[in-house]
């Protein structure tokens, strides 16, 4: 038996506290065989896992086999300690959202929207932008006190740099879907160092989005914020007033 | 197979002939010009391959020489053959010659061109006959295949990679392999050149790529009893030039539809729909199977709204391949199981319209595509939902089936992903068996409505496109709630006015030889 969880921590629960029951599967690039499954066994074992269960051992091609294993953890995480990521922004509904940018700003937010180079994904950009929106909440294109211009997909990095200046953008809101290989890394990475090289990075807020993009990872490529699924554009809206209203508040020296 | 909607045979023959309409609504626009893309397949054809140090491939060298020369309009061939009756000692000297803008432009118009170019032509067609004949004798060699057709998709982004993926999921159980271009592949306007190890989503498709994998799957068929068929994309910037590249090397499936690349990947119309009447040709007479598209309308849209925007599709895919000359056994409508699963009687809705496009096309070997927009990242959900996507297949004689992925929404499927949909298919294949023979639907019921209203819906569809024209229902946004104009979008510079001497020995070849069985 493992030793139960202290108070404060969590471990996953199966069908009591602290019983650490997880499921894993995986495929060894090995003929299946008892030594196979031992392997199996093994690797779970490293991976501080307890009492494997190999629920299934199956050859899937002549050198691979597929395994399931059920089996204990033993360790644990304390919550104390954590704190999430996330884009900061209070929930707002778009009628304030849309009253508050016109009294604070008194003209139309210019925000362009797209996903880059190669990318073809739409969907995600589009739930964002087209009146209609996503999960009954309306998209930009909805709010008054938004110009919200959709470039849609595959629009080149240079092309975007081009319209911000252009446009006189406040912000640019990049979708990202197809990450296979970090190719989204290296095109939301692109369009800040592009823009940052022209002398426009700081004049704009930059945010991107994606099933596969978080707050976390568009800090880290530069961005202000992140959202990923089921993000709905009243989120982005109240975050982008936040943050322009941030911006207008340590630009003029009052 | 006896229908079971008790759709009106009057209706479906009213459609067809709105889709004749349309078809020669493009005929008319399109027949004027040629595309860049067109004419480097006839140097493809013609034995032109390879790159230079730069690694752009000489058809691109030799049609942009032509095009700087301002003669392209008359038609590669033209040139190639007047090269050579000139004294070139074959087609990679005629085609260093013609890569010379200046030497292209002095180069005169040989009457004798033809005779020049005749011997390549027939070579050419003689490998292209040669590879459909092997093709048939592999299949005749081996008990008939077990339907629907079990069809996998790799994309490592390396093809030796794929080759291992492709061997796994070929012994698990699947009948096609598909190998999916890399990211983006549609955009090029160019072919990539010889093996390839890395590539976004997928993997490019060159000629030494399809040679790889067709050796690979040709291995595989002594020991597994059967022939694997093998699969690629002709779509995009560069689709005939691909056709010509599958029928060289005996791709057995070609991705080829007429809207998809003007739809999603905002390449012209115009250029889309000259260059996918010279790819049909090529595969038509290479015996290749089309799929067509209309599943990814169901990906951007409502599915249950897009119903008869999908079948009002296929009806113009089934003309214009008809038109260029493919059977109904070659042509394999797309359509797709997506319908949101929070919906209720989604199953009864998917059950009609897969049953309604079975019966409205009976010959055509259909292609099912899995859920894809509506998985999630509960793959134990995902896996039930590919389960009832593949009872409809099995319960409405679907013949291509591409196999629904529980990882779709996550990545590109692992090795385990595809084996676990490969059980799948089979298991249920195997239990649902005749299930298709004992089905009767209630002739007032849920089903039978609902394909009704998807027929009324299509016809209606077609009546507005045959009424403005295709160039300008793309350009309303009939198709997948995307709007294209005539000339808009990717690659309108490489449409060409053809002169009134154009000239292209392979057209000429293939339109004698219309399907006359469809006429
Ligand atoms: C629809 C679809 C397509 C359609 C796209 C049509 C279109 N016009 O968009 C078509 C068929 C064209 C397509 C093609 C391809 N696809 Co695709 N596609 C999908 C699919 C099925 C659904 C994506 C989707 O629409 N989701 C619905 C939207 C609403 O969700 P979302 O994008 O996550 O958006 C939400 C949030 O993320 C966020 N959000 C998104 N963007 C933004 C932006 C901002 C600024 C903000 C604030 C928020 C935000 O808000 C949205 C609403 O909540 C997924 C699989 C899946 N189920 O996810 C594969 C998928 C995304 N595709 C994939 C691939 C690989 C491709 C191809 C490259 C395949 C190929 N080799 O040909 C091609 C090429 C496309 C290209 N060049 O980019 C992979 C990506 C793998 C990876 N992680 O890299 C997936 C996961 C499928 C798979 N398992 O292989 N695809």
């Amino acid at each position: 038996m493992t030793p139960p969880a202290r108070e404060e921590n969590v471990r996953p629960y199966g069908d009591k506290k602290g019983d650490g029951a997880v499921q894993v599967s995986f495929t060894l690039p090995v003929a299946k065989s008892a030594a196979a499954t031992e392997a199996a066994k093994r690797y779970v074992a490293k991976m501080g896992l307890r009492e494997p269960y190999v629920t299934l051992a199956e050859s899937i091609a002549p050198e691979f086999t597929y395994f399931i294993v059920y089996a204990r953890a033993t360790h644990d995480v304390d919550m104390a300690g954590i704190v999430a990521e996330e884009a900061p922004a209070a929930a707002l509904g778009r009628e304030e959202i849309d009253r508050e940018l016109s009294r604070r700003f008194g003209r139309r937010i210019v925000v362009l929207g797209c996903a880059l180079e190669s990318d073809a994904h739409t969907v995600g950009l589009d739930a964002i932008f087209n009146m209609k929106g996503y999960a009954g909440d309306y998209g930009l294109e909805r709010y008054g006190a938004i110009d919200a211009r959709n470039l849609g997909a595959q629009v080149p990095v240079a092309e975007v740099v081009r319209l911000v200046r252009e446009t006189r953008a406040d912000a640019v809101l990049v979708s990202a879907t197809v990450t296979q290989n970090e190719i989204h890394v290296r095109h939301l990475t692109d369009l800040v160092d592009m823009l940052e090289a022209e002398g426009l990075r700081d004049r704009v807020v930059l945010i991107a989005g994606g099933a596969r993009v978080d707050h976390a990872l568009a800090k880290e490529l530069g961005y202000d914020a992140g959202f990923g699924p089921g993000t709905t554009a009243s989120r982005v809206a109240a975050f982008l007033l936040e943050e322009l209203s941030r911006r207008a508040a340590t630009a003029s020296p009052a | 197979m006896t229908p079971k909607l008790g759709l009106s045979a009057a209706q479906i023959a009213r459609c067809r002939d709105l889709a004749i309409e349309v078809a020669a609504g493009v005929r008319r626009e399109t027949e004027r010009f040629t595309t860049v893309s067109t004419e480097r397949t006839v140097l493809r054809l013609l034995g032109v391959d390879g790159v230079d140090g730069n690694e752009v491939p000489i058809p691109n060298r030799v049609v942009a020489s032509l095009e700087a020369a301002g003669r392209l309009g008359r038609g590669a061939a033209v040139w190639m053959g007047s090269a050579l009756a000139a004294g070139a000692a074959d087609s990679t000297a005629a085609a260093a010659l013609l890569s010379d803008p200046a030497r292209a432009r002095a180069l005169p118009e040989h009457p004798r061109w033809r005779d020049a170019v005749a011997p390549l032509v027939e070579a050419t067609l003689a490998r292209i006959r040669a590879n459909r004949a092997e093709r048939e004798r592999r299949l005749a060699a081996h008990p008939p295949d077990e339907l629907p057709l079990l069809y996998a998709i790799v994309a490592t982004g390396n093809i030796h990679e794929d080759v291992v993926q492709a061997d796994a999921a070929a012994r698990a159980g699947a009948q096609c392999i598909a190998v999916i271009r890399s990211t983006a592949q549609s955009l090029l306007d160019h072919v990539p050149y010889g093996a390839t190890t890395s590539g976004f989503g997928g993997t490019f498709a060159t000629q030494e790529n399809f040679r790889l994998m067709r050796a690979a799957l040709d291995r595989l068929e002594p020991e597994l009893g059967r022939y694997v068929r093998l699969v690629n994309y002709c779509s995009g910037l560069c689709m005939p030039e691909i056709a010509a590249m599958g029928a060289l090397e005996r791709l057995d499936f070609m991705l080829n539809d007429a809207l998809y690349g003007i739809i999603f990947r905002d390449i012209n119309p115009l250029r889309t729909l000259i260059d996918q009447n010279f790819s049909r040709r090529i595969n038509a007479v290479a015996g290749v199977v089309i799929n067509t598209g209309e599943d990814n309308y169901l990906t951007t849209a409502d599915a249950v709204e897009q119903a008869p925007a999908v079948l009002a599709s296929q009806f113009i895919n089934e003309r214009l391949a008809r038109d260029a000359g493919l059977a109904d056994w070659q042509i394999g409508l797309g359509h797709a199981f997506e319908i949101d699963p929070e919906l209720e009687d989604g199953l009864l809705h998917e059950i009609a319209q897969a049953e309604a496009a079975r019966e409205i096309f009976p010959d055509a070997p259909l292609k099912y595509m899995p859920p894809t927009k509506h998985m999630t990242g509960n793959v134990f959900r995902g896996y039930q939902q590919n389960a009832l996507f593949a009872l409809t297949s099995v319960m409405t004689r679907q013949h291509i089936h591409l196999l629904g992925m529980l990882t779709e929404a996550l990545h590109t499927p692992f090795l385990h992903d595809r084996w676990l949909a490969i059980e799948q298919a089979k298991t249920i294949r195997r239990n649902a068996r005749h299930l298709a023979d004992e089905i009767e639907f209630r002739p007032d019921g849920r089903i039978v409505r609902r394909a009704k209203e998807v027929l009324d819906g299509a016809e209606t569809i077609l009546r507005r496109v045959a009424g403005h024209g295709l160039f300008a229902a793309l350009a309303d946004g009939v198709f997948a709630d995307t709007r294209r104009p005539r000339d808009r979008g990717r690659g309108y510079d490489g449409v060409v006015r053809r002169d009134d001497a154009y000239a292209n020995p392979f057209l000429e070849a293939w339109s004698q030889t219309p399907a006359e069985a469809n006429a």
